[in-house]
């Protein structure tokens, strides 16, 4: 991957370009499956047909008995810990005696050709015993279920105990609620490019999230140590939670190191629905107590998450479900119960709004019933129950930065309304669209809101850092800083944000951001809307380092104290230039390299829930406005708009690019994004029968982007990629239900729940 | 199997394609023009949208073979000698790339769409786009990009 410079010029809170953006228009920039080398093989996986399943033998011989195959490996190829996964080593990187999912990988082929290599991979003979399957996660802790894991069926259980244990109210609301499995369905498919060294090590060039976590992982069952296998961070073409867990990495680098060879990996579409963990399935039970004017007095929740056959990121989920899963309002007693549970289903960990996003739909259908119920309105409903700054949320932690839950529900009230339906209307802005259902008859217009909040970062204790390298220095007599971090750039443009915090911190222009690799220290998850905040803030500290040094340097050479850095002069403290960036630096490079923690937090208490667990909250609010062809049941959305705090927006233009398409994703939800899961099968693997919206289905945005400073933030930035993903689906679901007078306790919804 | 056909003005060739490749194929592995996507690779999300014979087509959906002396253009051809198209500067300018796998596919369908009616209506554009698939934008700012394009077209 090629080092990326823009001259453009752009601080914080500047929008400029992005520096691979001409690149990525004129087709040249390198993406994980665009990546070829000479004498290079293609890599398949095979995986198992069934959920459940003993593995008696493998019969390779057929398969390596194929024209042009190089390697056909099972579990008894690999080197080192055969165990792969992300808090549990629960999962064999090629399954050994028990498959525990359809799709789990069972051996791998490297040939010549990717159709040669598929094709000899059909002539592996897998001798399996089917096993009774769990497939239904309410029955998992029930005792006369198969045991999907070895320690039981529980991954983890969250309780959250505050206040009065048996708390009564004048008005109680309560409701059941379910939210299907939805897939993170990023374009870019899971692919990457293995090279061996030809000195026992090899690089792997990967499409991920987090080169260090990746790089462990292979390391273990590769039983290589980190130096000799170095990850590079090739193009990615999306994530959204979908490219933390493992795909092609070890497959990869293990076929390359068994044939010596440069092996490239990349999954169809039907093989990506397999390749990744997808967003937990939900079963939600919520009650809400209330006084007769609609303030909170007690909230129950009883949430399930299933997990699938391997534990993924299943106990952060449960975490943030249980601590963050009663939303943005302040509630004197509360009783959780979180859990997350092992099937023989697909496995599910991380997407976008991770655990938050199945919870409010329901909190949020909840609040709707309860203003309804005391006769307050909805938007009011929030506004009064909702977060201020100094408010203690549900696991008792002090919410230490805005939270203004009352003035974003309240903005998006007051954003303008599409008009209202009137005369003859273009079939394309109708539900049913261009298949010409009606024109008009049968459509009814609804409005929906929600507000939610979600933590920024890892949390509960985790030591949550990035590491930043910068280097500055003379370059045809100007002074120019490279940024080099491990953090990854998925779509979100972290590259651009490294750029426009250098310039900012050294005063220069040019910037040149550093391949990313793991020739610098853990840039962390680029995950939980944490990567502006966090490697933003060691990119800070890195270019703090520098001009200390550059200042120090400065200092000893003229005599001077306190001399300043301004642009390409360095200053005494009157403002009197005393020499030349070029002078102090001559030709050679000051470089600092600086790992930068966030603020502690902590694990909660097992008991009671209780504890600092986040380190830090944003905040969004949606409001939804749909046609809904009642008759038929088809759904038109027509307006979603929103408004969102970020704390301050370093980049404007690509936080509101960021709120958009995480609003789409949300939405997605709502209407129609499903995996189809029946006796642990995925009936729709592909974009056919998977849907996703185009262009047709999204509405126009309003985007209000609010700024309140979170003052113990690097330039007061608050997390930005997941809160729209939260709020959207519920806003959509209460603007169907206002449209259709329906309950719709379960997402996506179908036509057949609007119409039946 | 041997195929010869032209693309982005040079004349190419292949040898020992199998049957069974599709011209996605033969033009990101065989060809060295990586630049048009494999997203699907079964006809749903447009990432992988070229021109053959000035007609845009999924080049997932055509074997290689059916390529045989057409006139194929990529993403890889849109730039001129004085620099990107305007197509291409509108994407950049409007903020409609983030991860920019969609981004070839939304490109050629948009100078298509141009050409065809170079000051489309925003539902013309939807429609005329609705074979693209993005899943990071949220599409308005690619409406932005598109609506750009369109006006610098009217004042070149
Ligand atoms: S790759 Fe051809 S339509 Fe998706
Ligand atoms: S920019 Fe990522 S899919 Fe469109």
């Amino acid at each position: 991957m090629t080092s990326m410079e823009t001259r453009t010029a752009g601080k914080i809170g500047d929008s400029p370009l992005r520096p691979d953006g001409t690149l990525k228009v004129t087709g040249e920039f390198a993406y994980s499956s665009d990546l070829w080398h000479d004498d290079m093989c293609w890599g398949v996986t095979l995986r198992s047909p069934h959920p459940h399943a003993r593995i008696r033998g493998i019969d390779v011989s057929a398969a390596l008995a194929v024209p042009g195959v190089h390697a056909v490996l099972t579990h008894e190829d690999v080197p080192g810990l055969n165990r792969v996964g992300l808090e549990h080593l629960d999962q064999p990187a090629l399954a050994e005696d028990v498959v525990r999912y359809q799709g789990e990988p069972v051996a791998l082929v490297a040939a010549d050709h990717p159709e040669t290599a598929r094709r000899a991979a059909k002539r592996i003979v897998v001798d399996y015993e089917e096993l009774p399957a769990l497939t239904d996660p309410r029955r998992a802790l029930h005792d006369d279920v198969p045991q999907v894991q070895p320690g039981g069926n529980l991954v983890r259980e969250l309780k959250i105990r505050r206040g009065d244990p048996a708390p009564t109210a004048p008005v109680v609301v309560a409701l059941d609620f379910e939210v299907g499995m939805q897939d993170q369905a990023f374009l870019g498919p899971e692919s990457g490019l293995a090279v061996p060294d030809g000195e026992g090590g090899l690089d792997l060039y990967v499409a991920t999230q987090w080169l260090h976590v990746d790089q462990q992982q292979v390391c273990r069952v590769l039983d290589l140590p980190p130096e000799r296998a170095r990850l590079h961070l090739a193009g990615v073409g999306g994530a959204f939670g979908g490219r933390e867990d493992l795909s092609i990495h070890v497959h990869a680098c293990l076929l390359a190191m068994h044939t010596g060879k440069p092996v490239k990996m990349s999954y169809a579409r039907d093989e990506s629905f397999f390749g990744h963990v997808h967003r937990h399935p939900a079963w939600l039970r919520y009650e809400f107590g209330a006084s007769q004017e609609g303030e909170l007095v007690y909230a129950k929740a009883d949430i399930l998450f299933d997990g699938g056959a391997y534990a993924s990121s299943t106990t952060a989920v449960v975490g943030n479900g249980g601590t963050l899963g009663l939303g943005p309002y302040n509630i004197p007693s509360v009783t959780v119960d979180a859990r997350g549970v092992y099937t023989n289903n697909p496995p599910c960990g991380a997407m976008r709004g991770f655990g938050c996003v199945q919870a409010a739909f329901a909190h949020e259908a909840l609040m709707d019933e309860l203003a309804d119920r005391v006769g307050v309105d909805r938007v009011e409903i929030r506004a009064r129950n909702g977060m201020r700054e100094g408010d203690l949320n549900i696991t008792g932690q002090v919410i230490d930065s805005a939270a203004p839950v009352a003035e974003l529900i309240r903005t998006v009230r007051d954003l303008p309304l599409p008009p209202e339906a009137q005369g003859e209307r273009d079939i394309r802005d109708l539900p049913g669209g261009a298949a010409n259902s009606t024109h008009g008859e049968g459509v009814v217009r609804g409005i929906g809101y929600a507000v939610t909040y979600k933590n920024v970062g890892f949390s509960e204790g985790f030591d949550d850092y990035s590491t930043a390298r910068v280097r500055l220095e003379m370059t045809g007599g100007e002074p120019v800083a490279t940024v080099h971090t491990a953090a990854a750039e998925v779509g979100q443009g972290l590259i651009t944000v490294e750029q426009q915090i250098c310039r900012t911190e050294l005063g220069i222009e040019r910037v040149v951001v550093h391949p990313k690799n793991t020739m610098v220290g853990s840039g962390g998850s680029t995950s939980a809307s944490r990567q502006t905040y966090v490697t933003g803030g060691a990119v800070k500290a890195a270019c703090e380092a520098v001009r200390a040094s550059v200042l120090a340097r400065a200092a000893s050479a003229l005599g001077a104290t306190g001399p300043r850095l301004d642009g390409d002069k360095i200053v005494s403290a009157s403002g009197e230039v005393l020499a030349s960036l070029a002078d102090v630096l001559g030709d050679e490079a000051v470089e600092e390299t600086v790992e930068w923690h966030h603020r502690p937090t902590f694990p909660i208490d097992p008991e009671t829930g209780q504890g600092i667990a986040h380190v830090q909250y944003a905040f969004s609010a949606h409001r939804a406005v749909v046609d809904v062809d009642v008759e038929l049941g088809l759904v038109k959305v027509v307006a979603l708009d929103t408004a969102q705090d970020v704390g301050k927006a370093i980049n404007p233009d690509a936080v509101v690019g960021q709120i958009q398409g995480g609003s789409a994703q949300g939405m997605g939800l709502a209407l129609m994004e499903e995996i189809v899961v029946t006796d642990g099968k995925v009936r729709n693997p592909s974009f056919t029968d998977y849907l996703i919206p185009t262009i047709l289905d999204m509405p126009p945005m309003q985007v209000k982007v609010l700024e309140y400073a979170d003052p113990h933030a690097p330039y007061g930035v608050r997390g930005v990629g997941e809160p729209p993903t939260i709020s959207s689906g519920p806003a959509v679901a209460a603007a169907i239900r206002a449209a259709t007078g329906k309950a719709l306790r379960r997402v996506p919804v179908r036509p057949e729940h609007i119409t039946l | 199997m041997r195929i010869e056909l032209t693309v982005n003005g040079e004349h190419h060739e292949a040898d020992d394609v199998w049957e069974g490749e599709s011209l996605l194929y033969a033009l990101r592995e065989r060809l060295g023009l990586p630049g048009s996507k494999n997203a699907c690779e079964q006809g749903e999300c447009g990432s992988c949208t070229v021109y053959m014979d000035g007609v845009p087509v999924c080049s997932c959906l055509v074997a290689a073979g059916q390529a045989q002396g057409r006139d194929v253009t990529t993403v890889e051809g849109l730039a001129g000698d004085d620099g990107l198209d305007p197509v291409q500067q509108a994407f950049v300018d409007c903020g409609a790339v983030q991860c920019g796998f969609c981004t070839p596919g939304f490109l050629v369908s948009t100078h298509d769409l141009l050409a065809r009616n170079p000051s489309p209506s925003d539902p013309e554009i939807r429609e005329a786009l609705a074979g693209n698939l993005c899943r990071c934008t949220g599409y308005e700012k690619i409406l932005d990009a598109v609506r750009a394009a369109a006006s610098a077209g009217a004042q070149a």
